[in-house]
Parts: C-alpha cells; sequence; structure tokens
C-alpha cells in the first residue's frame, strides 16, 4: 500500500534523534490517530543548519517525519515555511489517502517548530 | 534483498490459512469433470448433489451435529448475519433483545448495530482485562424480551476462549438461543456442539486450510430462524442461491482432515505458541502478553510493546519476510485501534503497540526462532525513533488519550 518511497525512508528515516540546544522545537499530536512527532531545528543566520525528529506513529508518519527534514534542512525561515502539507506526500511519492493526515503531522510540527523559534527570538529581542 | 527473494514466514493464520493439497485435490473435479448443479435431477445434478451431502457429513461430524443441522453460507461473515438477523427478525417480529460482548468480530457487532436501526437492542457485555465475558454477567443481562446470545467462542486477535458451555447453559435455562461464533476456533480446539450447548454456531472454511468464501451455520434442529437470502430456496430455505460445488466440497474435505489432525497439530502449534509466549517479554523489555496465558487459542501470540507504533513493527516484520499483523489502529484502514484492545482497558497508546502473531499446522520451531532473534532488534530500532521512553513516557493530552 505505500509506494517504494514511503518504505525507504521508513525502512532508513533521516536525522532521526533530538536537538539539545535546539533553537525551536515543534510537538504535535493527531488527535484522531493519537501519532506524535517532535521536531528541532537548530537556525543560523536565518538558514535551518540541522534538524531532527523523534516520532511515535505509523510507517507513513515516520516517512513523512523523515522527508520534512530532508526538505527543510538548509532552507531559510522563509523558504522553509512554504513547505505545504501535499509538499511532503507528492515528495513521497504520494500516500493512501487514509494516511495523507500523517504528512500533515510532518508539516504542522515544522511550523510550530519555526514559530517556536521566532517566538524565542522576539522573547530575546532580536528581530526574527 | 527483496522480500521475494527471502525465505517467506506466514505467522499470520488468522487472516487467512493456506489451502491444504489435499483440499485442492479433493476440489479440482468440481470445476472440470462434475460441473453440475446440485439441484438438476439428471446425473450431472445427481453427482453434484451427493458431493455436497458428503461434505455436508464431514461437517456435521466435525461438531458432533447431524448433518440436517448443517447449513452452508458464503463464509464466517454471512454466517454470523444468518444466524443474528435470522434469529432476530424470525416471522417478521420487529423487536427485541440482544445480548453480545464488546469483543466479537464486526461480523457479529454490525448486524446487531443494523438490528438497532428497526428498534432492536443490543446490550454490550464488557469483559475482563484478559478478555473473558462473565457467564453471570450474561445471566444478569437477560430480559423477558431477550431473543438472542450471541458470544463468540475464541477470539480472533487475542486468542481468549470464552466460557461458551457455561453461557449456553444459563441461556437455555432461560430458553433463548445461544450462538457462537467459531470462525478462529475450528482446527484450533475441540468443538462439540451438543457439549457446549450450542443452538446455531459459525465457522468459516478459510480459517482452517479450506479456500476462501465458503463457511456453515451450523443451525439446531428446532431453533427458530428466517433466511436473510430469499430465492430458490436451497439449503432447505435458509439460504437460496446455487450451491458452490467446489468450495463446499473443499470445506468438508478440510473439516475433515481439521478433525483427524487436531491433536498432533494442536499439541505442535501450542508448543511453539508457549515458546513465543515465554521468550518474547524476557527477551523485549517493557513486552507484554495480552490476553490470558493458557486459555488461549493454541495459534494465538499477542504482544504489546511500550512507546511505539504496531504498524511500524509489521512493516520492519515485512522486510525480513516475516508476516504478522497488529491491532494498532493505523494499519486497518480506521485510525482507532481494535476496539478488542479497548475493551480489555488498555489506552490507545498501549493498544497501537500490539503484534499478533498467528501460527499455523505448517509453522515451524525454526521460523519461531527466526522471529524471537529479530524481534528484540525491531523493536530497539522503533523505540529509538519514538521520543518516548521509560526515562520520558507520553503524558496524557500528548496523543492517543485525547482521541474523540
Ligand atoms: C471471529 C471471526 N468471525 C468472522 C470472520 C469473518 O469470516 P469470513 O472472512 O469468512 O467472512 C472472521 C474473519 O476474519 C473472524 O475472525
Ligand atoms: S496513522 Fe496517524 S500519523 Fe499515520
Amino acid at each position: 500500500m505505500y509506494s517504494d518511497k514511503v518504505m525507504e525512508h521508513f525502512a532508513n528515516p533521516r536525522n532521526v534523534g533530538e536537538i539539545v540546544d535546539a533553537d525551536g522545537i515543534g510537538k504535535v499530536g493527531n488527535p484522531q490517530c493519537g501519532d506524535v512527532m517532535w521536531l528541532y531545528i537548530k537556525v543560523k543566520d536565518n538558514i535551518i543548519t540541522d534538524i531532527k525528529f523523534k516520532t511515535f506513529g505509523c510507517g507513513a508518519a515516520i516517512a513523512t517525519s523523515s522527508m520534512i527534514t530532508e526538505l527543510a534542512r538548509g532552507k531559510t525561515i522563509e523558504e522553509a515555511k512554504k513547505i505545504s502539507r501535499s509538499d511532503v506526500a507528492d515528495q513521497l511519492g504520494g500516500l493512501p489517502a487514509v494516511k495523507m493526515h500523517c504528512s500533515n503531522l510532518a508539516a504542522d510540527a515544522l511550523k510550530e517548530a519555526i514559530k517556536d523559534y521566532e517566538a524565542k527570538q522576539a522573547a530575546k529581542g532580536k528581530p526574527a | 534483498m527483496s522480500a521475494s527473494e527471502l525465505k517467506r514466514i506466514y505467522f499470520d493464520h488468522s487472516a487467512t490459512t493456506r489451502v491444504l493439497p489435499e483440499v485442492e485435490e479433493a476440489m479440482r473435479p468440481f470445476f472440470l469433470e462434475k460441473w453440475g448443479n446440485a439441484s438438476s435431477i439428471h446425473s450431472f445434478g445427481r453427482e453434484a448433489r451427493a458431493a455436497i451431502e458428503q461434505a455436508r457429513k464431514q461437517v456435521a461430524n466435525l461438531l458432533n451435529a447431524d448433518p440436517a443441522e448443517v447449513v452452508f453460507t458464503s463464509g464466517g461473515t454471512e454466517s454470523d448475519n444468518l444466524a443474528v438477523k435470522g434469529v432476530a427478525m424470525y416471522k417478521g417480529k420487529m423487536k427485541g433483545h440482544l445480548i453480545t460482548t464488546k469483543v466479537e468480530h464486526h461480523a457479529v457487532s454490525e448486524p446487531c448495530e443494523w438490528l438497532k436501526r428497526f428498534g432492536f437492542e443490543v446490550t454490550y457485555l464488557p469483559v475482563s482485562s484478559e478478555g473473558f465475558v462473565d457467564p453471570g454477567e450474561v445471566e444478569r443481562a437477560i430480559r423477558n424480551d431477550t431473543i438472542l446470545i450471541s458470544v463468540m467462542m475464541a477470539n480472533n486477535e487475542i486468542g481468549t476462549i470464552q466460557p461458551v458451555r457455561e453461557i449456553g447453559m444459563i441461556a437455555h435455562e432461560k430458553g433463548i438461543p445461544f450462538h457462537t461464533d467459531a470462525v478462529q476456533s475450528i482446527g484450533k480446539m475441540h468443538v462439540d456442539v451438543k457439549a457446549e450447548n450450542i443452538d446455531l454456531l459459525s465457522l468459516s472454511a478459510h480459517k482452517f486450510h479450506g479456500p476462501k468464501g465458503i463457511g456453515a451455520l451450523f443451525v439446531k434442529k428446532g431453533t427458530k430462524i428466517e433466511p436473510i437470502i430469499q430465492g430458490g430456496g436451497q439449503e432447505r430455505g435458509l439460504r437460496s442461491s446455487t450451491e458452490n460445488v467446489p468450495g463446499i466440497v473443499g470445506l468438508g474435505k478440510a473439516a475433515e482432515i481439521a478433525k483427524r489432525d487436531l491433536e498432533h497439530t494442536c499439541a505442535r502449534m501450542k508448543n511453539l505458541r508457549d515458546k513465543m509466549i515465554k521468550h518474547v517479554p524476557e527477551l523485549v523489555p517493557r513486552a507484554y502478553v495480552n490476553g490470558n496465558k493458557t486459555r488461549r487459542l493454541v495459534n494465538n501470540a499477542h504482544f504489546r510493546f511500550d512507546f511505539i507504533e504496531g504498524e511500524g513493527l509489521i512493516l520492519q516484520l515485512d522486510m525480513k519476510g516475516i508476516a504478522a499483523s497488529t491491532g494498532s489502529a493505523c494499519s486497518t484502514g480506521s485510525l482507532e485501534p481494535s476496539h478488542v484492545l479497548l475493551a480489555l482497558g488498555l489506552t490507545h497508546e498501549q493498544a497501537h503497540g500490539s503484534l499478533r502473531v498467528t501460527l499455523g499446522r505448517e509453522n515451524t520451531e525454526e521460523e519461531v526462532d527466526i522471529l524471537l532473534e529479530v524481534l528484540p532488534g525491531i523493536v530497539s530500532k522503533l523505540r529509538e525513533i519514538s521520543p518516548f521512553s521509560a526515562e520520558r513516557p507520553m503524558g496524557p493530552g500528548e496523543g492517543a488519550s485525547c482521541v474523540q
């Protein structure tokens, strides 16, 4: 039921882990299926230089987590903000209909992490 | 290496089983040579009829029933539908009360839900943390207008074997028909409709090495039941439609073999089951057995692993050529975890991390050893990906617990 690309990312997920001194953390859960994703970003000169994730979820949730780290790494904050829910699914060669929400989880985690980063910057008095 | 190059191991016998060569051989003449309609009076019809009646005897023999009490259907789902709706709607009565459980297969609970739309009332009995129905609860749930009690013989997910004999006795004392879904039980335990006080019993051939799309309902003589499929009046009016002769022959043969080989195949599967039940919790930290350790189907082992999700487990096992299944939400199309695991009192999160290993008569100890060898590594790999651990368990509202 999953594309080869999904299975490949599931089998060899990129960027698994935590960043202890992360600049932004996004923690999201899907109230429907109960899956949870935590995403950590490190930002330097407005560029996402490091990104890691931890996910409790189905195969698609793990694959989309892995994919979003690849899509966001090296991007500016503005570019990363433009990564949409469907980008993640498209890059994975599509997802089964019942699994589309799994890619939402990944996109939402990135948005939350960026929001957290910007809030922390604002708190420090620096422009985000 | 792709899965097709691996030696594949099948541990999903509760989903379906392989047709045994003997069964396939018995069916073969009924496609190209003896293809008649069993209702025809000519020789083509007569040979088909003879084969059907032979199969009816084989099924009756397996259950300790009379051949006239066996009705062929298209499978377990239809047998369950016929039992539930056929008894409830007898003589066009459109009201009454049914008692069943929270752990039934959907083939029983969905017909019950459907009946509710027409004014029937249904009590779904709870189960213990090991999945058992308390016969005392059955007795207390009985009302003056109770028309059917339906409790499965053994559960398809966690393998728990219900006290059907006691429940059947209670039903009979009150004169209420008692149905049991024995789809998972055939070939895995001794089934005797007389000793177990059963009025209606569902079975399905593909769960015990017969073909798919054929099953039977045992209907004890005198049980008040209506057909739910009307037509040409086959199966003594209870199930119209030209008989699936090859399927029926395959079911008969599979029933004969199930009875013939019951003792040694059960002993063999039980050995392997007990090996898994003993070793998995030893080899994997924070792994638990779901259901009762002994009063369960000889072929069913069901585990739960903290902090991970079952679909990942199944996919990882599949990459190693091992086919198993999960009661977790994500792989079944619906997002809710299994209603059976929730009925045991497990949280959504716990229910998510489940693994069902169901053995067949053809599995070997070597195959079980391979599973025991690869499982700990797979679990720890998935736990590395998980945000949760013994030090940092899932908190309330973080995911599973906020469902609905
Ligand atoms: C307990 C139980 N009842 C009924 C069924 C349905 O049987 P069938 O697939 O033959 O319709 C199944 C099969 O999954 C089952 O496990
Ligand atoms: S099923 Fe929920 S994230 Fe995949």
